[in-house]
């Protein structure tokens, strides 16, 4: 018998084995609920998976009645150009601010105590003054998010540039490199599998804010939804979106990864 | 041509003294080998030579001219590791300092220059023997592999002097032979003035015209940091065998 850190499944083997839990928690849930159901039938804390389909179909497929509008894709839709439109400019944000921090020795004097300081607010303690200087409206929300992850981003991308050997730096500049030309040539080529490996770990804060702020005032958006029909205790509405949110968030992920390993195959570690 | 004059350099560290009085004359196309104890110094004194550091007195003038505060395409440098850039393919390593050169604004050369400078460093590699790697990534290449690249890579801006930091410290015996060759092939085709530092006496006897060794003149027992190190040996060496041209 080989030792257990020896052993490893095989494919089919390998694929069971993380489908497993998901199985046993969708089981487990069914049975609570039907459980919970067969008590009393009005319980609204375990809708039947029946319920949750239902629910599900009329927000996504049917014109709501007072808007005529199909909440779930006007919900995703808004959540999405929220998340989206933030993630794009933390990222401009974080590259400018990570290049200049990391190359320059006076943008590093001069930004680095202010970029610490900011990334040490919680973006959360400042949505109200968001909200009242920048409206209700998509900037506030928007802000929240750029404000929530753009300075990690820039710190950790700077960190990254002064991870680079200073035997490139030195070799460039006999090579006859100017400053822009060794960010050009040198630097950003460099950094760009590093940004997608910060959007990745960025994520899961961009969600967060994300819910918070639509949470607080929104109009439309899937955490604005959720929020709103907790008061009904629309379980089979919240858990759809959940998941829903999930699903978006690691197909996102997965989408990072691959555009990570084909566009920047020189930076995958060696197998 | 580049002459080399270093005048009375001293570098310090706080109280800490690393190079006391440091003079010497180096030749036009000198090949300069330098040895000495670990923390003698002398990386400090390429370090110097290339512009990464300053010397806290004195002066060094390449053509009499004293050499900028930093690095510069006049002083080529190979390190003994990290001096290639890992995002770039081989060939594109090689190009670099052609694109830097002549684009100024995006750094990079399209059409017909582009074909003249990939040309150029398409025959720069065939003549380090790198020509069938072109299209690979410097992690793909062996150690000393790397090493010609990073050579071909610097001794295509035709520097008036190259620096090599232990360049073939980390590689194997027998590759080490072949790059001596390539090294004093390439020396002798760009008229360069090399210095190399070097941990291996026997190598720095074989490719040197001239061996500098590092080392303290005099020690105080009780502050050890109190004195540097300076040139104690500077021996011009006559090369017995001619070295020997490989077939290109």
């Amino acid at each position: 018998m080989r030792r257990l850190i020896n052993q490893h499944p095989g494919r089919a083997a390998g694929l069971a084995l993380g489908v497993l839990p998901f199985i046993a928690l969708l089981v487990m849930y069914v049975i609570a609920s039907h459980l919970r159901l067969a008590e009393n039938p009005d319980d609204k804390l375990l809708p039947a998976l029946g319920k949750i389909a239902s629910t599900f179909h009329s927000y996504a497929f049917e014109e709501d009645r007072r808007s005529g509008q199909l909440l779930f894709w006007v919900d995703t839709w808004a959540s999405l150009k929220r998340i989206g439109s933030a993630l794009v400019i933390s990222a401009t944000l974080g590259m400018v601010l990570a290049v200049g921090i990391g190359v320059v020795p006076r943008a590093r004097a001069l930004l680095s105590p202010l970029l610490g300081t900011i990334a040490m607010i919680p973006p959360l303690a400042i949505l109200p003054v968001l909200f009242i200087v920048l409206g209700l409206e998509e900037t506030a929300k928007i802000a929240l998010i750029v404000l929530g992850i753009a300075p990690c981003i820039a710190r950790d991308l700077a960190l990254r540039v002064g991870e680079l050997p200073k035997e490139q730096i030195i070799k460039a500049q006999t090579l006859g490199a100017s400053t822009w030309q060794l960010i050009l040539r040198v630097v950003l080529p460099q950094l760009w599998p590093r940004l997608i490996d910060s959007l990745r770990l960025s994520m899961g804060s961009a969600w967060l804010f994300l819910i918070a702020a639509e949470a607080i005032a929104s109009t439309e958006g899937l955490g604005y939804r959720i929020f709103l029909v907790r008061r009904y205790l629309a379980m089979d509405v919240i858990l759809p979106y959940v998941v829903w949110i999930t699903l978006l968030a690691v197909l996102t992920d997965l989408a990072l990864r691959l555009i990570r390993a084909r566009a920047f195959r020189w930076a995958e570690p060696e197998r | 041509m580049a002459t080399v004059t270093v005048r009375n350099v001293w570098k310090e560290y706080g109280p800490t003294v690393v190079l006391e009085n440091v003079r010497l004359e180096i030749a036009d196309h000198e090949f300069v080998t330098i040895i000495g104890a670990s923390g003698c110094g002398k990386t400090t004194f390429l370090k110097m030579l290339l512009g990464m550091e300053q010397p806290s007195r004195g002066q060094i003038l390449i053509d009499g001219v004293p050499i900028r505060p930093e690095p510069d395409p006049d002083r080529g440098v190979v390190f003994q590791r990290y001096s290639s850039f890992p995002h770039l393919t081989v060939l594109e390593n090689v190009m670099l300092g052609l694109e830097l050169r002549s684009s100024k604004i995006t750094g990079k050369l399209f059409g017909t220059a582009r074909r003249e400078a990939r040309a150029a460093a398409m025959a720069m590699l065939e003549s380090v023997g790198l020509a069938h790697v072109a299209d690979r990534h410097p992690a793909q290449l062996s150690g000393g592999m790397q090493q010609r690249m990073s050579i071909a890579q610097a001794v295509i801006r035709k520097p008036k002097i190259l620096l090599l930091d232990e360049p073939f410290g980390a590689l194997d015996p027998g590759v080490t032979a072949d790059m001596h060759e390539l090294i004093l092939r390439l020396w002798e085709e760009n008229r360069m003035t090399i210095f190399m530092v070097s941990h291996d006496i026997q190598e720095s006897f074989q490719l040197g015209t001239r061996l500098l060794t590092f080392d303290k003149l005099r020690v105080d027992p009780q502050s050890p940091e109190a004195y540097g190190a300076s040139v104690t040996y500077d021996m011009p060496l006559t090369r017995k065998t001619k070295p020997k041209t490989l077939p290109s």
